[in-house]
This record gives C-alpha cells, sequence and structure tokens, in this order.
C-alpha cells in the first residue's frame, strides 16, 4: 500500500509523537487485547500488480459485455449508444465526484450542470418542476408514492401490475414501515385494466401509479387513466422510459401529477445494473413536496447569474425528522452524464433515437412472429420493448442464442406466472438489420 | 414588539380572536418576526378536526419552515387564500393575516390562553 500512502516512517513518528504515543500499538490501546487480531490474516499471498490486473481482467472476461455480444434485453436497462465524447468529458477532474455538493454555492459550475439538467428532465416530461436526480427509477417511484400520501392526507397507493416488478418491490418496501396500502390494478392485453382501476379507485386512493411504455414495451391510455384518477381527486404519477417522451405525448401533457423513471437510457452506460439515477418532475402545486435536491437560478448582488440550492426548507438537514424525505442527495455524476447525452444528441437527436427505435424493434416484431415460432402476446401499441411467446422453453433458447453470441430477451414467467413462455426483448437503435436477421434467424431455428 | 390588548395569546406564539363559536388564528407579531420572511403557508383542508396542541400550518420562511400549532380544539371552517398568494402579509400585519379560522368545540380553551400582558412577559 506503500505507495498510494503519502506519509514516511519519519512523518508517523512524528506523528505519534505529536499526540503522546510511542507506538501504533499504543494509538490501538483502546482495543481490547481479547479482539486483536494477532499474527497474519488467512488471506493467500498479495499479488504484484501486474499479476492483479491480469487475474482481474480474467475475472472479468467472463462476463458478457455488449461489445462482444449483440443485446435484445432490456428490462429497465437499455443498450443504447453514447457518443465518445462522454466517456471522456465525464473523467474531468472538476466533474469526476459523485456527490451531491454541501457546500454547493462554492461549486457554481456543478449547480450549473444540475439546473440544466432539471431543464432538461422539465422538458421532456411537460412538468415544470424537476429535482436534481434520484437513486434510481424504482426509489424516484417509491418517493413519488409518499409523497403522494403526503399531498392528499390519503394512504393507499394503487399501482398497476405493468409497472416494471422490482419498482414494485422498492414501492412495497417504503409502504410497509409507512403504514400505505398498496394495491394492484391488473393487466389487460399488456395494459392497465380501466375496470378494474375504476373497481379499485376509491376516497382512500392517494395515487394512481402507472408505467408509459410499461414492463411490456406497451403505451398505456394515459389520459383515459388520468381522467378518472383526477375525478377522485388522486394523484396520477407516471413513470416513463425518457428516450420515448422524444416521440409521444408528455405525462405532462396527459396530466400527470408527478413524472418519474430510470435515466439510464440517457447516455448511461450499462454498468451491469448500475449506478443509474431517478429523474423526478412535479407540478408547481406539488414543488414544496417533492424530495431531494433542487437547483435555482437567480442573481448576486451585482447582477450576475448564479446558482443556489433552492427549497432547502423541506429537507432534513433543516426540517428534521419533519422532511418531505430523507433523501438530500443525488446521483451527480450519473445525472451529469444525462446531461451530456441530451445536449450531444440535441432535440433532434433524441427524436431520430426514439424513432429507429420505434422502427427497429417493429421490423423486428414483425420478422419473429412470421416465423411462426414465436406468437404475439399482446397487440396493444408498444415503443422499443415487446412481448411474444416462444414456442422453445425460454432458457433453452437463450443458451442457444449465447452460444451465437446474442443475448437473448427475458422469461415473462418469472414474474408473471400466468404468461407461460412469454419473452420480452428490446431492440435499440444500435442494432442494425443484420443484426435483426441473424436474430431473427437463429431464434426461429 | 406590537401586541393588541382584545387578543389571546398562545405560548407556542400563536394569536386568537374570538368572534361567538369561531376563532380566528393567526402568529405573533414577535413570531413573524423571529422568522423572517415569510414565503409560503401549507394550510390545513377545510373540515380538518384539530385538538389543542396539534401541529396543523408550516410556515416557510427564507430561513426555516415552522410549524404552527392550534391554540384550541375545533373544525377548521376557513382558511385565509389571500395567503397563498401573498404569504408576505403575514410579516407586513401579522394580526390582520389570519391564517384560519376555527369552529371551537371546547370554547372554554380559550380562558386558559394569555392575555396580552401574559404573552409579553414570556417573550422577554
Amino acid at each position: 500500500m506503500a505507495r498510494y500512502i503519502g506519509n514516511t516512517n519519519d512523518d508517523r513518528d512524528k506523528m505519534l509523537e505529536d499526540i503522546g504515543c510511542k507506538d501504533i500499538a499504543s494509538l490501538f490501546k483502546a482495543v481490547p487485547d481479547s479482539v486483536l487480531l494477532k499474527g497474519k490474516l488467512n488471506i493467500p499471498e498479495a499479488l504484484s500488480e501486474m499479476e492483479l490486473v491480469k487475474h482481474i481482467k480474467s475475472l472479468s472476461d467472463e462476463n458478457f459485455n455488449t461489445d462482444d455480444y449483440t443485446c435484445f434485453l432490456g428490462r429497465g436497462a437499455y443498450d443504447h449508444y453514447i457518443p465518445s465524447a462522454i466517456d471522456q468529458l465525464i473523467l474531468r477532474q472538476e466533474f469526476y465526484t459523485s456527490y451531491t455538493p454541501y457546500q454547493p454555492e462554492i461549486s457554481q459550475g456543478t449547480l450549473q450542470a444540475i439546473f440544466e439538467y432539471q431543464t432538461m428532465i422539465s422538458e421532456l416530461t411537460g412538468l415544470p418542476v424537476a429535482n436534481a436526480s434520484m437513486y434510481d427509477g424504482a426509489s424516484a417511484l417509491a418517493e413519488a408514492a409518499v409523497m403522494s400520501c403526503e399531498a392528499t392526507r390519503r394512504n393507499e397507493i394503487l399501482i398497476a401490475n405493468s409497472v416494471h416488478p422490482e419498482s414494485r418491490q422498492v414501492l412495497n418496501t417504503y409502504a410497509k414501515f409507512r403504514n400505505i396500502i398498496v394495491k394492484e390494478i391488473q393487466y389487460n392485453n399488456g395494459q392497465t385494466d380501466l375496470d378494474d382501476l375504476n373497481a379499485k379507485i376509491n376516497d382512500n386512493t392517494a395515487a394512481v401509479m402507472v408505467q408509459s411504455p410499461n414492463y411490456f414495451g406497451i403505451i398505456e391510455d394515459v389520459e383515459a387513466i388520468s381522467e378518472i384518477v383526477h375525478k377522485n381527486k388522486s394523484l396520477l404519477t407516471v413513470s416513463a422510459d425518457p428516450v420515448s417522451l422524444a416521440i409521444l405525448k408528455s405525462p405532462g401533457e396527459m396530466g400527470a401529477d408527478i413524472a418519474l423513471g430510470e435515466g439510464q437510457p440517457l447516455g448511461n452506460f450499462l454498468n451491469f445494473g448500475g449506478p443509474y439515477l431517478g429523474f423526478m418532475a412535479v407540478t408547481e402545486k406539488l414543488m414544496r413536496k417533492m424530495p431531494g435536491r433542487i437547483v435555482g437560478q437567480t442573481s448576486d448582488k451585482e447582477g450576475r447569474r448564479g446558482f443556489v440550492l433552492t427549497l432547502q426548507t423541506r429537507e432534513q438537514h433543516i426540517r428534521r425528522e419533519k422532511a418531505t424525505s430523507n433523501i438530500c442527495s443525488n446521483q451527480a455524476l450519473n445525472a451529469l452524464q444525462a446531461t451530456m447525452y441530451l445536449t450531444f444528441m440535441g432535440k433532434e437527436g433524441l427524436k431520430e433515437v426514439a424513432k429507429l427505435c420505434f422502427n427497429k424493434s417493429h421490423y423486428a416484431y414483425d420478422q419473429l412472429t412470421k416465423t411462426n415460432k414465436f406468437k404475439p402476446l399482446f397487440t396493444a401499441p408498444f415503443f422499443k420493448e415487446f412481448a411474444v411467446t416462444s414456442e422453445k422453453p425460454v432458457n433453452k433458447l437463450n443458451e442457444k442464442l449465447l452460444e451465437n453470441k446474442i443475448i437473448g430477451g427475458y422469461n415473462l414467467e418469472k414474474d408473471y406466472p400466468e404468461l407461460k413462455s412469454g419473452y420480452l426483448l428490446a431492440v435499440t437503435e444500435k442494432r442494425t438489420k443484420e443484426e435483426i436477421d441473424v436474430f431473427v434467424r437463429k431464434a426461429g431455428e | 414588539m406590537k401586541l393588541l390588548e382584545e387578543l389571546k395569546y398562545a405560548e407556542s406564539h400563536e394569536w386568537v380572536k374570538v368572534e361567538v363559536n369561531k376563532a380566528y388564528i393567526g402568529i405573533t407579531d414577535y413570531a413573524q418576526d423571529k422568522l423572517g420572511d415569510v414565503v409560503y403557508v401549507e394550510m390545513p383542508e377545510v373540515g380538518t378536526i384539530v385538538e389543542a396542541g396539534d401541529q396543523f400550518v408550516v410556515l416557510e420562511s427564507v430561513k426555516a419552515a415552522s410549524d404552527v400549532y392550534a391554540p384550541i380544539s375545533g373544525t377548521v371552517v376557513e382558511v385565509n387564500d389571500e395567503l397563498e398568494e401573498n404569504p408576505a402579509l403575514i410579516n407586513e400585519s401579522a394580526y390582520d393575516a389570519w391564517i384560519v379560522a376555527i369552529d371551537m368545540s371546547l370554547p372554554e380553551e380559550t380562558d386558559s390562553l394569555l392575555s396580552a400582558e401574559e404573552y409579553k412577559s414570556i417573550c422577554e
């Protein structure tokens, strides 16, 4: 370790002398002898750096990665193209800290970046106030449920079971310790069943939560849902794929009070599952109930533009146990990466990505169902992900695809036992026609 | 510190103005001065039933978000909508800027509230 620690033995002796210890052992004399480790740790000998790098590389080579494999797996994490400039810029030392600033106003650059991020999220979602980001899409959803209960003073949440199962799990964990009742709305043809919603909504429903495009990739009829929800004076939360918002009507336009989602598709690497970021935007009415940090624009005493953390009175360092939430942090670096992505793509670029995803996934769907080895599971409209049923057992199919360097879809039966042989596939703009054709041929064999 | 003789006061810095069975409630001049510029008032819903001592309003100032407690028990029958648009009224004229009106369920509770003089002594 010596090379990573700048202190010499002389430095160490001087420090010990200054605090009145004669050696390291006397520094730790408060630790009872019975729990002190004597002798060596039972671990292998240290490797040299060269050996270590080789070892770690061999371990990481056992992973299937999207450089060497063609990926048709989605389920919340998507293999979109990330402009190479991002990879370089994100390493700049001014930015390369994952942490939210604690002496914020001194970090004007960081605050400006977050402010730009919030502005972009607000434009994408069609809602006026966005926060500086949340841990991930699932925790953003759970926080939205808590916020809805606070705002409406009701304690029941209705969530569509076409919302990502892992998000629902996180919601249930949050709800369990806050006396929030969570009930699920069934799906019908892959979409939220409006009759079931109508039957379950009541005076105690704080919020109805849907995802669109939902877990099956299907676009929900958010406007119809919104009407039912608002007639009941409940709040509507829409979880959305941010890429889809480039071409679909925004949650705000369709009546959502809260829009949120997993921000990974915006220029963040798959990272084998994280770290990602959650985004969240709300109506002006809910501004003071929103969890997380918010950066605002202001001017200093000389009239120059500046940025501050705003509405901090909601947060726990001021409001203590009555804080709107205990999220006083954000995913700054991931949010910055999303901001860079949106900046590089621009409005037109993001639209193009979304259109390509739409066209390519529909091409894959058509080709796949033509083989007769796959049948449509639902007929409702989808964006970039879709569900079919496979004639072959899904696990067998995926094993075979993997031999051909293709990462296949997800076995829906794991989450929905009733969807026998259900197969969930995602097709992003990265997939070429040739890749799709090869996939269809191999899968259809 | 401005005080009005005809009002009743609570130790938690609210004032109460009784009109038959209805009580108008605001915060004292002393309290508004300590809070600083009020930027937002979070109102209870009309119809909310409160007990004396319940936290029922949140005042957000540039410094902090502070709770306002119900000095008496009853049902919230009115909230001052003007404060939604212009919360600074509380700073400008604390005794005109009533926040909520309560239909008292136990009017005798007002007997245990403080007079202007008693309230003054606890603020000193």
